[in-house]
C-alpha cells in the first residue's frame, strides 16, 4: 500500500506524543475531505486542548475558538456561508466540560455541522487532569486516588446523552485503537461529512483515542486501554441515525 | 525552623495552600496555573489537607463554587490564568460585592486572541475594577508570602474582600528558585482560624445573599464595598508588618529600591523588577542616580504613599506589561493620578513591554534608562507612550 501525504495535510513534523490518536484522526478527516473533494470549501474550528494547533496540520481555513465555543462559532459560520463545509474538532475537555452548553444547544438546534469529538478520557494538553470522560477509578493528576473517590461522578457518555435530542441527525462512537476500528472510524467520519453536504443536519462522531503520555502507559498499552477499558464503558456503535429533515 | 527549598512558583503556591488548608478548592485547569492545583490535588489525595477539592467543568463554575462554599462559611481558594479568569468575570464581581474572602492564585498570562500562553498582565489588569484586592509578586518568595498573608487580609472584619495574588506565568510559575517555606504550625498560627460571617449554614440566623437591590440600596452597597477596599490598604500594611515581625521578611504596599536620592525612576510590577534592580546596581556604580518603585498592591492603589515617594525625583518611566486599548497603560494611569497631587511633579511617560511573553533583557532595561537620561537632559518627554521591542515601530 502506498503512503502519500494528503493535500489536505501539511508537511510538518507532528507535535503529538508517541502513541497519541490525534494523528490518526487528523489523517482520517483529511482523507475524507479529499475523497469528497471539499477541501477548498472547508472551514475547521480549532479547540483548546492538544488539537489547539489544528491549523498547523490542516491545509484549509481554520479559526481558533475560545475554550469550548467551537459549536457556537461553527453555527455562525455555517449560517452565514451555508455552502461551506464546517467542522469542529474537539476534545473531551473542550466539548464535554467547558463547552457542554454549546454542544447540547448546537445539537438540539440540528445545526448542519460536523463534530469530530476526540475522547481520550483525560485532559491531555494541560497534563493529565480528570476529564468528564475519565473512567471510574481512573487516576489523574486531579483525581489521584481514582475518579469517584471524591464525588466526581461517573464519566459522561456524550453520544448517549445527545441521542435523546430530537434535533440530532447522526451519532456514532468509533475508535482508532485497531486497524478494523480505524477503517470503521473513517466510514463514520465520511458519513458525518456527507450528512452535512447533503443538508441533513447535526452529526457527531465520537472517536475513542489514545493518550499514553497522560495515562502513564506505553503506546501499545495505550491501545489495550482503549480496547479493554474504554470500550467497556463507551460501547462503539451508532446511537442515532435519521434520514434528514 | 523554616525549610529552604528549591521549588517552582506554582509549587510554592501549592505549599501555601497546603498550609492554609482551605475548606474548599474549586478549579479548572489552565496553563500556566494548572500545576498549582495538581500539586494541591496530591496533598488532598495524600490526606495532608482536609480540603474538599471540586474539579468543576469550567472556570465560571469554579468561581461559582467558590462563592457558594464561601457563603456556606468555608475558607475557599482557587487558581487560574488569563482566559480562565476571563470566564470567571461575572463571578469575580459577585464574589467581591458579596464580600466573600475568596483567595486566588492568578498566574499572569496574556489574553486571547491570538492565543498565547505566556506572561503579561492583561488578565489581572483587566480585572482591576472587579473589586478584588490585588497583590503582585516579583519572585517565588514574595508570591508565597503574599498568599500566606492573603487570608488574614481578606478575612479582616474591616475588609471581607477577595484577594488575588498575582505572579508572572512561566517566568515565576515554572522556574525553580530557592526560597523559604515557613513552619506549618507558625503559618497556621499567623493565619488563625477562619470565622464564618452570616453563613447560610447557620440555621438559627437565616440570611439571604445576593438579593435584588435596585435604585433603593445598590449604590449604598457599592459605597460600602468601596469603603472596605479603602480599609484594605491599612490592613495590608498592618498584616505585612506582623508578617515581617514573625518571619523576618518586610513588605510594604510598594517597594522602594535605591529611591531616596534617585533622579530617574522606573515604576514596574512583578518579575521584571529583579532585572531592573540589577541594572540599577550597575548604573549606580557608574554614578547614575537611578531607582525603582515596585508595585506590590495595585488594588487598593496606594496613591498618597506613591506621590510622596516619587515627588523628589525628576523623571519617571512607568512600565506597563498590559495594554488598555485606546488609553495609556493601567499602571501609568494610576501613577499619573498619584502624581497630580505631588508637590514636585516629575516628568512622566509610559512604556509598554513584554506582551505575550516578549523578552525584556538587561540590555533592554539599560535602553530604558538611557532614554530617560536623554529626556531628562533635554528637559522634556518626546514620546509619552511607546511599545518596547516591537516590530514595525
Amino acid at each position: 500500500m502506498e503512503f502519500c501525504r494528503k493535500e489536505t495535510q501539511k508537511d510538518v513534523r507532528t507535535h503529538y506524543c508517541p502513541g497519541c490518536g490525534h494523528g490518526i484522526a487528523h489523517r482520517l478527516v483529511a482523507e475524507v475531505l479529499e475523497e469528497l473533494d471539499v477541501r477548498g470549501k472547508t472551514i475547521g474550528t480549532a479547540p483548546v486542548g492538544c488539537a489547539v494547533l489544528l491549523y498547523n496540520y490542516f491545509n484549509c481555513d481554520i479559526i481558533e475558538c475560545a475554550h469550548g465555543r467551537s459549536p457556537a462559532v461553527a453555527t455562525a459560520i455555517k449560517r452565514i456561508q451555508p455552502d461551506k463545509v464546517v467542522f469542529t474538532y474537539q476534545g473531551d475537555g473542550d466539548l464535554a466540560a467547558i463547552g457542554m452548553g454549546e454542544t447540547i444547544h448546537a445539537a438540539n438546534r440540528g445545526e448542519d455541522i460536523t463534530v469530530i469529538f476526540i475522547n481520550n478520557a483525560i485532559y491531555g494538553m494541560t497534563g493529565g487532569q480528570m476529564a468528564p470522560t475519565t473512567l471510574l477509578g481512573q487516576s489523574s493528576t486531579t483525581s489521584e486516588a481514582g475518579r469517584g473517590n471524591n464525588q466526581e461522578g461517573p464519566p459522561i457518555k456524550v453520544c448517549e446523552l445527545l441521542s435523546n435530542l430530537d434535533g440530532v441527525t447522526y451519532l456514532e462512537r468509533v475508535a482508532v485503537s485497531t486497524a478494523r476500528d480505524t477503517i470503521k472510524a473513517k466510514k463514520a467520519i465520511k458519513r458525518a461529512f456527507l450528512n452535512q453536504i447533503e443538508g441533513r443536519g447535526f452529526s457527531l462522531v465520537e472517536v475513542l483515542s489514545m493518550c499514553p503520555t497522560d495515562w502513564k502507559l506505553t503506546p501499545v498499552q495505550g491501545l489495550d486501554f482503549v480496547n479493554t477499558e474504554m470500550k467497556t464503558v463507551f460501547p462503539l456503535g451508532i446511537f442515532k441515525e435519521k434520514d434528514g429533515r | 525552623m523554616p525549610k529552604t527549598i528549591a521549588i517552582t512558583g506554582n509549587g510554592a503556591m501549592a505549599e501555601a495552600m497546603r498550609q492554609i488548608n482551605p475548606d474548599v478548592v474549586a478549579a479548572f485547569p489552565i496553563t500556566p496555573s494548572t500545576q498549582v492545583i495538581e500539586d494541591f490535588a496530591k496533598f488532598v489525595s495524600d490526606g495532608k489537607v482536609d480540603t474538599e477539592l471540586i474539579t468543576v467543568e469550567s472556570e465560571h463554575s469554579a468561581m461559582s463554587a467558590c462563592i457558594g462554599a464561601s457563603v456556606a462559611g468555608g475558607r475557599v481558594m482557587t487558581a487560574t490564568s488569563s482566559n480562565g479568569m476571563a470566564l470567571m468575570w461575572e463571578m469575580l464581581y459577585i464574589a467581591a460585592s458579596m464580600r466573600q474572602p475568596v483567595l486566588m492564585t492568578l498566574v499572569n498570562r496574556a489574553m486571547s486572541a491570538p492565543i498565547n500562553i505566556h506572561c503579561d498582565h492583561g488578565d489581572s489588569m483587566g480585572a482591576r475594577d472587579a473589586g478584588w484586592i490585588q497583590l503582585y509578586a516579583e519572585n517565588h518568595q514574595e508570591a508565597y508570602d503574599n498568599m500566606i498573608m492573603a487570608p488574614v487580609i481578606a478575612e479582616n472584619m474591616d475588609v471581607r474582600l477577595p484577594v488575588m495574588v498575582c505572579m508572572d506565568g512561566f517566568l515565576i510559575s515554572h522556574s525553580v528558585e530557592t526560597m523559604q517555606i515557613e513552619e506549618d504550625g507558625k503559618v497556621r498560627d499567623f493565619i488563625g482560624e477562619h470565622t464564618a460571617l452570616n453563613s447560610i449554614l447557620d440555621f438559627d440566623n437565616p440570611v439571604s445573599w445576593g438579593a435584588l437591590d435596585l435604585q433603593d440600596y445598590y449604590i449604598e452597597h457599592r459605597r460600602g464595598q468601596q469603603e472596605a477596599m479603602n480599609n484594605a490598604a491599612a490592613v495590608v500594611a498592618d498584616v505585612s508588618k506582623r508578617f515581617g515581625d514573625q518571619f523576618g521578611r518586610k513588605y510594604e504596599l510598594f517597594e522602594s529600591y535605591r529611591l531616596d536620592d534617585a533622579d530617574r525612576v522606573v515604576v514596574a510590577i512583578n518579575s521584571v523588577a529583579g532585572e531592573i534592580k540589577e541594572v540599577i546596581d550597575e548604573l549606580r556604580e557608574q554614578g547614575e542616580k537611578v531607582g525603582l518603585l515596585k508595585i506590590r498592591m495595585f488594588r487598593p492603589f496606594p496613591y498618597t504613599g506613591i506621590a510622596k515617594a516619587l515627588s523628589g525625583c525628576k523623571i519617571v518611566t512607568v512600565m506597563d506589561r498590559s495594554t488598555s486599548m485606546g488609553a495609556f497603560g493601567p499602571l501609568f494611569g494610576e501613577i499619573s493620578n498619584a502624581l497630580y497631587a505631588a508637590d514636585n511633579r516629575p516628568l512622566i511617560y509610559n512604556r509598554t513591554y513584554g506582551l505575550g511573553g516578549r523578552e525584556m533583557l538587561l540590555d533592554d532595561i539599560k535602553d530604558v534608562f538611557a532614554e530617560s537620561k536623554e529626556y531628562l537632559d533635554n528637559g522634556k518627554v518626546e514620546k509619552i507612550f511607546d511599545i518596547l521591542n516591537v516590530r514595525g515601530a
